[in-house]
């Protein structure tokens, strides 16, 4: 409870705060009640019809057919392959671009930079539909090509990070036991510099997640196109609002899911990591400081994220 | 090439659209990262726990989903002041967290060591926030702010798929009218972009360094 910034506060002073903090409370609670009655209220359409509330059953029926729900999950199932084979090429590229990065040689290093620096100021979107007009490939490998080719810039420039973060001794000593340089940097750096990268190459592969939705453009029939467009134009406007919030919560689940499982690989591969570099200087990037001002600091109590 | 030169007034107005975008939606970002992060960071339980909430659902929301919802379901609920003013909202919306954490990073960087000098000469809280720990925290902030702002330039393409004439939404028309020269007008388009992101990506970097030798 006691924080660097002030002093322990005082009977008066808890007090004060437990209110203020009941009473904000209560004034979200409010806010968020009077938009669910908003929401659930009647309209008056200019023409002068009256159109039930958004909570009303005939907006919520549709639910009940077996047909919506098969499209829906067939929308779900095409995001995550349209991620899971982009993930794959990501990772794979990433490394390759990582690689290219911290080469040897001038021949591969600058046009590697040049390429990394162009695809990673351009818009996915952009990408999707370059690759689907010059190469006129399918939606799908559109949508993947786009997404592998940027993560992969963005996972490469990560690991790239990675391994100039670890101590020199570490490609010193593989060149010294007679290892090639491309085998150091296979067998000792690389491996090293994954394992300290693997919650942000995770986070990536978060956004990745969302990016997908991207393809609605292109035209591929993922969560968005298939779960709320498609459904909205065949069953009517009537409905639009009541899909949105279904794919919404997929949406979540799906990606409150993996964001979970990376906050957990983050906490596990953060104590492991820490042995390998504590004989030498603190790396440059660290990514939890226990010497820093927490927002537990500052009156917090709920201490920072692990990212 | 010529197909290029023809639409020029296009992409420019494209390009205008784009910075528009940009500057209205990072402004008002800007804004309602600093009252998030505000809250998270407030002794205040229950705007902590709000603002942890709103974070959360908006972060793992998808920026095309945001944005449909501002181009179809706001106008059918009644609310439409037009396609332009319904994307920066959107984009408001999507990238105000993304503020937000930028700037409690920042915070959570200054080390702890100097809130404790500050404390233990006198200082009081507030002395200690306004003197000692934001002076060194807007500095740490400046770098990964402007990544957002380059992440932002970015995402304005989407709007461009729900009705609005930015970049995207010229590359888009234009590639309709001149199927011949696909290559040169989508080239031309990322020309336009990479002007606005490799410089923000330059002052980024120079900041980062100033700051590191600060520390």
């Amino acid at each position: 409870m006691t924080s660097v910034l002030y002093d322990a506060p005082g009977p008066k002073a808890i007090f004060r705060s437990r209110l203020f903090s009941v009473v904000a409370g209560l004034v979200i609670a409010a806010g968020l009640v009077w938009l669910i009655l908003a929401l659930g209220a009647p309209k008056t359409s200019a023409n002068g019809a009256v159109q039930p509330g958004l909570w009303d059953v005939s907006r919520w029926d549709v639910f009940a057919d077996r047909e919506v729900w098969r499209t829906l999950g067939r929308g779900a199932l095409n995001t995550l392959r349209m991620a899971g084979v982009a993930a794959a090429f990501a990772l794979v590229l990433g490394v390759l671009f990582s690689f290219g990065r911290v080469s040897d040689t001038k021949w591969i290093r600058i046009p590697t930079t040049v390429v990394l620096e162009f695809v990673r100021g351009m818009p996915v979107l952009l990408m999707m539909l370059f690759i689907l007009l010059v190469f006129s490939t399918g939606s799908f490998w559109a949508g993947v090509a786009a997404l592998s080719v940027y993560n992969g810039a963005i996972i490469g420039e990560a690991l790239r990070a990675g391994i100039k973060s670890l101590p020199r001794g570490q490609r010193e000593a593989g060149l010294a036991i007679g290892l090639t340089p491309v085998a150091t940097r296979f067998r000792i750096e690389f491996p090293q510099a994954f394992r300290q990268m693997l919650p942000i190459i995770i986070a990536q592969l978060v956004v990745l997640l969302k990016d997908t939705s991207l393809a609605f453009v292109v035209g591929y029939e993922e969560l968005l196109r298939s779960g709320l467009y498609n459904l909205t134009n065949f069953f009517g406007s009537r409905y639009s609002f009541s899909f949105f919030l279904v794919v919404l919560a997929i949406y979540l689940t799906m990606n409150l899911l993996l964001s979970w499982l990376a906050r957990v690989i983050a906490r596990r591969t953060g104590s492991k990591s820490g042995g390998v570099t504590t004989d030498t200087k603190a790396p440059p990037e660290k990514p939890l400081d226990p010497e820093v001002v927490y927002p537990a600091a500052l009156g917090n109590q709920m201490g920072a994220r692990g990212l | 090439m010529e197909a290029v030169i023809e639409n020029l007034p296009l992409f420019l107005e494209g390009f205008r659209n784009t910075l528009g975008l940009l500057l209205l939606a990072g402004t008002g970002a800007l804004v309602f990262g600093i009252i998030i992060a505000a809250m998270r960071i407030s002794p205040v339980a229950s705007l902590r726990g709000f603002a942890t909430v709103y974070t959360e659902i908006v972060r793992n929301t998808p920026l095309t989903l945001v944005l449909f919802f501002c181009a179809y379901i706001l106008p059918y609920l009644q609310f439409s002041p037009g396609y332009f003013v319904l994307a920066t909202i959107g984009l408001t919306v999507y990238t105000s967290p993304f503020v937000a954490e930028a700037l409690r990073s920042g915070v959570n960087g200054v080390h702890v060591g100097q809130a404790e000098a500050a404390r233990s000469v006198g200082l009081t809280f507030t002395q200690t926030l306004s003197f000692v720990v934001m002076p060194q925290a807007v500095r740490m902030v400046i770098p990964p702010l402007i990544n957002v702002f380059i992440a932002l330039t970015k995402n304005t393409s989407v709007a461009g798929a729900f009705f609005v004439f930015e970049l995207f939404g010229a590359a888009r028309k234009i590639t309709n009218d001149r199927g011949d020269e696909v290559l040169a007008i989508l080239l031309a388009v990322a020309v336009f972009y990479l002007l606005v992101t490799i410089s923000l990506g330059l002052i980024a970097g120079r900041v980062e360094k100033k700051v590191a030798v600060l520390r």
